[in-house]
């Protein structure tokens, strides 16, 4: 009768994963206190360098790598893991709570989330072995180039050529959004190393650049609340070893759609309005109206089953399944909802969102406000979704 | 999925799939109903899953009870087969034998009130409940109701029934059955893992899991539409305009399925409330933007008598709106987060 639709297996979490619940909360508390609503809102944008060696030494940065490649700390990490890498599902709980929390978690994030996985997978032994434990020690912040000024969402179009040389590549070229770059230590980068006008999917290859080589130039991209965390990346004859070139020369599109299932996949993208659907309970009481409640309810009914989404999407990959798809799908839903939030609170009760002043909801409901047009517009658009979406209904 | 649950989604496809075609839709729309089809779901030992085996049911589980409805809802069984589960439910839970045949719940509205009383060595009913599904249908009808203090649950047979008949928008019974000191065929204080507003409750359950169906044919019917359909020299579905709408349609199935499956899931582990609430305003919501979207891809054929979609479309108008519309469960669902404070609601969620 009907083509089958989506598949979401619900997941249910093992007891260990509650067990490190209670433990990772019982951190955040300790570490952040009372950070107030507006800083929680800035979910993983948050950077502490000092907060990720923190989660580094708790073992909770790279918990699913092999212990060889992460495990060089044994006396901080025995406590927490018990002759096995982690599941998928205990970095999950990890993952939801630091993000429910507001923790400043950015600069292990992308290195944790989407870099280290890509060099588990795609990287020389030797990248392993001198990145890996670093990055799961909360030390190496990375950040990911792959837009360009002429190639956003149409990815497969980029220009920066990285060309042979002596002993490695030299690169030329331009990235734009390259979050945290100022501040991260390396970046994974997406370039050109064989141009066929007609075969614009080939010829791309992934390399680990070290961001203070020569002949990078970076500059502020400053967003439209006036806060700097994009960049412009200027290449100017930089040199890559050959030795940071990420997987075989072409193969970077593969690796790039592997790593883009990564980074849709996790729970920070429906959970990034959080703090302001906590305030806004706060706000309308214990005792709230007729209008308040059903609000605050409907929100909540997203909000429960987003989560039921996502954890199923999590427990495909505990189950070596590739929920690339889903992920997609889940993504979008959960961005519109992030997106939503600041809309209904507005609709509701009518106060002016502010900056610096006025009370903890109307500084959450300003920075939101302003910052919720990137939710559908990182780690992939809203259009760019629907289409994965579509091709898995079999219409393209 | 486990292999049960696998092998009665068999089932139920197989014998839906056979058997409820538009011609059998229409025919029971115009009043027939269809007898054939009920012994069959009756005989495949699809109406009680939820009671023991030692009492001539399967012995399953509220998941295993999903299966069923969800498909009853994929496919617009024209039975009242998600209320003969719960209905059968509430009775073996209250320690009642259930009787073979279609069975009804009432009341459906949480301000109506029957009234239970002795005569003799036995039991009669009063009181009116309106908008029951299937009520001249049922053999019986199981009715939760207040007696000497405390709730009960009691078996009344069709016969001693006198019914009003209604409909919904999709043609699907809703009757108003008056109670006329009626005789029951059995009483008994309700179960005691069951709440006094089961049917309440346990009726918008199953209605989320025949909506979350009903979405899922939505999301085949008018993605094969726009596949075949053409126009400008090309299937619609080629055209962005039409993959934009049909993915979201997909995503409001899928929020929709997971939503009715943690429900159920919750069902099992008892205490659902929260979910059972959580379902009814997610599944709803989906069901409005759904038949929405699968009416526009569709286009003028779709808004015609003759082609099936409005078989589903009229049903999930009708079913978003039974035993409580998003509106109230969303009310409800915010006073009681609202309640726990807002530094609970993270808690909450993670308990769930």
């Amino acid at each position: 009768m009907a083509a089958q639709a989506f598949a979401f297996e619900l997941c249910e979490l093992p007891p260990a994963a509650e067990a490190l619940r209670a433990e990772v909360r019982a951190f955040l508390r300790a570490e952040l206190g009372d950070l107030p609503p507006v800083r929680r809102a800035r979910s993983w944008g948050g950077w502490d360098r000092e907060f990720s060696r923190k989660m580094g030494a708790r073992g909770w940065i790279g918990m699913t790598w092999p212990k060889r490649y992460g495990g060089h700390e044994r006396s901080a990490l025995e406590r927490y893991v018990v002759g096995h890498e982690r599941s998928a599902l205990e970095r999950y709980v990890v993952l939801e709570e630091m993000l429910a929390a507001g923790a400043p978690v950015s600069a292990h994030w992308v290195a944790d989330r989407q870099s280290g996985p890509l060099l588990l997978r795609f990287g020389t032994e030797a990248q392993r072995q001198r990145f890996l434990p670093a990055i799961a020690r909360g030390e190496l912040a990375f950040a990911i180039g792959m837009s360009e000024p002429d190639s956003g969402s149409d990815l497969a179009s980029i220009r920066t050529r990285a060309e042979r040389a002596p002993g490695g590549y030299r690169v030329n070229g331009t990235k734009v959004w390259t979050s945290n770059a100022h501040r991260s230590d390396y970046m994974i980068a997406l370039f050109r190393t064989h141009h066929d006008p007609a075969k614009k999917h080939e010829g791309l290859t992934q390399f680990l650049v070290d961001a203070k080589s020569p002949g990078i130039t970076l500059s502020p991209i400053i967003d439209l609340r006036g806060s700097h965390h994009f960049n412009m990346v200027v290449f100017e004859d930089a040199f890559v070893p050959e030795d940071l070139r990420v997987g075989e020369e072409g193969a970077g599109w593969k690796q790039v759609t592997a790593e883009l299932a990564f980074e849709r996949s996790g729970p920070e993208r429906y959970l990034s309005s959080l703090a302001l659907l906590v305030e806004l309970i706060r706000e309308v009481g214990r005792e709230p109206g007729e209008r308040a409640a059903a609000t605050v309810g409907r929100l909540v009914a997203h909000l429960a089953t987003l989560r039921q989404m996502s954890l199923s999407v999590a427990g495909m990959l505990e189950a070596g399944q590739n929920p690339n798809l889903e992920a997609a799908l889940v993504k979008d839903l959960g961005t519109n909802f992030e997106q939503e939030i600041p809309e209904v609170v507005h609709a509701l009760l009518g106060v002016e969102p502010t900056i610096d002043t006025g009370s903890d909801l109307q500084q959450t409901l300003g920075y939101l406000t302003q910052n919720a047009p990137s939710f559908s517009l990182r780690g992939g658009t809203r259009e760019i979704l629907r289409g994965i979406i579509a091709r898995g209904l079999g219409l393209r | 999925m486990n292999e049960l649950r696998t092998l009665l989604g068999d089932v139920v496809t197989r014998l839906f799939t056979d058997r409820v075609t538009p011609d059998l839709l229409a025919s029971v729309e115009k009043g027939q109903w269809p007898g054939a089809l009920w012994e069959a779901v009756e005989e495949n030992g699809l109406t009680l899953p939820l009671v023991a085996e030692a009492k001539g049911g399967a012995g399953g589980t509220w998941g295993d009870a999903h299966v069923v409805i969800r498909a009853s809802g994929r496919h617009a069984v024209p039975l009242p087969l998600a209320e003969t589960i719960v209905a059968a439910w509430l009775l073996a839970e209250s320690g009642l034998e259930v009787p073979a045949g279609p069975l009804t719940l009432a009341p459906v509205h949480r301000d109506e009130r029957l009234s239970l009383s002795r005569a003799g060595g036995g039991w009669r009913l009063g009181g009116t409940a309106s908008r029951v599904p299937w009520g001249r249908a049922a053999r019986h009808v199981v009715v939760v109701a207040e007696a000497e203090a405390r709730p009960h649950v009691a078996l009344v047979a069709a016969g001693d029934v006198r019914v009003t008949e209604d409909r919904n928008l999709a043609l699907e019974p809703r009757d108003t059955l008056v109670f006329d000191v009626a005789p029951v065929v059995a009483a008994a204080p309700i179960g005691a893992r069951v709440s006094p507003d089961a049917v309440w409750f346990y009726g918008a359950l199953a209605r989320s899991a025949q909506m979350a169906g009903g979405l899922e044919y939505l999301v085949g019917q008018a993605t094969r539409y726009a596949t075949e359909r053409r126009q400008f020299g090309k299937p619609i579905g080629a055209f962005q305009a039409i993959q934009w709408q049909l993915a979201i349609l997909g995503e409001q199935a899928a929020a929709a399925g997971t939503a009715a499956a943690h429900a159920f899931r919750a069902a099992d582990r008892g205490d659902p409330a929260f979910e059972i609430a959580v379902a009814k305003v997610r599944v709803g919501e989906a069901a409005g933007i759904g038949a929405s979207i699968a009416h526009q891809v569709h286009g003028a054929i779709g808004f015609t008598y003759e082609h099936a979609l409005q078989f589903m479309t009229r049903r999930l108008w009708s079913w978003r709106a039974e035993f409580g519309g998003e509106g109230w469960w969303a009310a409800t669902l915010g006073r009681s987060v609202a309640a726990r404070g807002a530094d609970g609601l993270w808690p909450l969620l993670t308990a769930r």
